[in-house]
């Protein structure tokens, strides 16, 4: 089981981490103000969770 | 709109992101990493880890102090479990005035302030918890890490759909595989907290552990408050204790209750069953913990004191009494100190061949009159081989 636990853990970081990347890419893509602010504010867990810290 | 508003949007807004990312995470960082200072009391002659009773722990957020207090005169053996739940710090901050104040002349003690270190890495900012909490002592104030009920996802992710306690097979709720009060008694190749109940059954079985003590502080909501939860081996135990303390010493009184056989994976229940220990729970109330609770802050876990919680009580909604003096952390405290030096002592009375006696454990009354800031020490004025950090 702990096994099984560690293998989600280490997926559940990449899809993180890839987020994280697709976040910032449209980020830098948008032309809404609105949409940029939004993807900014959604960035913060993200990247929390990208570094182990909550 | 311009390419340059558009630009210059999106850069003070991601700058402000990452402004609140680095606050936030700093708090956050700052809270998993604390160290509380703990001044080792001339009683406490060993301090192992968990670990070294179960060596896959080793290098785990539960990798937790086990602090042993050996008068070298014979006698038996008795084990009181802090910080199984840490939003409850009544439990972790009595086990931490045992450790610096103990002194064993007869038998051994072993006691543990953080059981689920893991839970005390977290809080619950959705709840308003505080991240920490500040008790005066006589040289300053001491600030300590306020934790959850479970053990951090960081550690132990992801839950099951429904948890499963092993052997029993009882369905429980699905976060309560982090719940160090509902994985008793423990799978060696479970999850974190599952392996931290393993390593305490090991611990207990190795250094044959005659009475189990588990700390903890409840919600006035719970029928199950002010009271010791006791398995069938030490009913007598926990009944004497109750009427004694109650006859003479606490203002208001603790009740004993009998652990439901058909209840897995709490300590008053498994410990019991899959140890020689005789096995007891100590329940103390905390209104910071109730549903019903006004202002969430370190006033109310400190104090007890709560308007909506009194209210809830005029109604009939409690099990247990609050006025406007409240539920203050010195009488949780206090409570919990008597109980288990009386439960000591009647233990000691019931099996001579087992006696352990303590010592300069304050009381009751000593902890309300003195606070129980009192007895914490000076990190920074004592020796630096009798301080240690977790």
């Amino acid at each position: 089981m702990t096994t099984i636990n560690l293998v989600i853990m280490i997926i559940y970081h990449i899809i993180s981490v890839f987020v994280v990347f697709v976040l910032i890419w449209s980020i830098i893509k948008t032309k809404d103000v609105q949409e940029a602010i939004l993807y900014c504010i959604i960035l913060i867990p993200f990247t929390l969770r990208v570094f182990h810290i909550k | 709109m311009s390419e340059k508003y558009i630009k210059t949007v999106k850069i003070i807004s991601f700058c402000i992101a990452l402004i609140l990312m680095i606050m936030a995470g700093r708090a956050f960082y700052e809270h998993r990493y604390f160290k509380g200072a703990i001044v080792l009391s001339p009683g406490v002659t060993e301090v192992k880890k968990l670990s070294d009773y179960f060596s896959p722990l080793e290098g785990t957020a539960n990798d937790c102090n086990i602090y042993i207090l050996d008068s070298g005169n014979p006698g038996g053996t008795v084990m009181v479990l802090g910080g199984t739940h840490p939003e409850e710090p009544g439990a972790n901050l009595a086990a931490q005035v045992l450790v610096e104040n103990a002194q064993l002349e007869k038998g051994r003690l072993i006691v543990v302030i953080w059981a689920n270190r893991s839970a005390s890495t977290v809080s619950r900012p959705g709840d308003a918890y505080p991240q920490f909490y500040h008790i005066s002592t006589d040289w300053g104030v001491k600030k300590f890490r306020m934790g959850d009920r479970w053990a951090n996802p960081l550690d132990s992710w992801p839950d099951p759909e429904v948890y499963v306690n092993y052997p029993s097979r009882q369905l429980l709720a699905y976060m309560d595989i982090r719940n160090l009060n509902r994985t008793w008694p423990g799978k060696a190749d479970g999850a974190l907290v599952e392996r931290t109940c393993y390593a305490f059954i090991e611990l207990i079985k190795e250094e044959k552990v005659g009475l189990f003590i588990d700390l903890h502080e409840a919600e006035l909501e719970y029928p199950v408050i002010s009271t010791i939860v006791a398995n069938q081996n030490a009913q007598e135990i926990a009944a004497m204790v109750s009427m004694i303390l109650t006859a003479f010493e606490f203002k208001r009184p603790i009740g004993m209750e009998f652990s439901p056989p058909s209840l897995h994976g709490l300590s008053h229940r498994e410990v019991g069953d899959y140890s020689d220990a005789l096995s007891l729970l100590f329940e103390a109330p905390e209104p910071f913990l109730d549903r019903v609770r006004g202002i969430t802050d370190e006033h109310l876990l400190l104090t007890g004191k709560d308007p909506f919680v009194m209210k809830a009580g005029e109604y009939g909604l409690l099990y247990e009494k609050i006025d406007e003096e409240g539920w203050p952390i010195d009488v949780r405290v206090g409570r919990h100190c008597s109980t288990i030096l009386q439960s000591v002592q009647t233990y000691s009375e019931m099996y001579p061949d087992k006696v352990v006696a303590i010592s300069k454990v304050p009381r009751y009354a000593e902890v309300i009159e003195n606070g129980v800031g009192h007895y914490f020490y000076d990190p920074d004025e004592a020796p630096t081989d009798r301080v240690v950090y977790e």
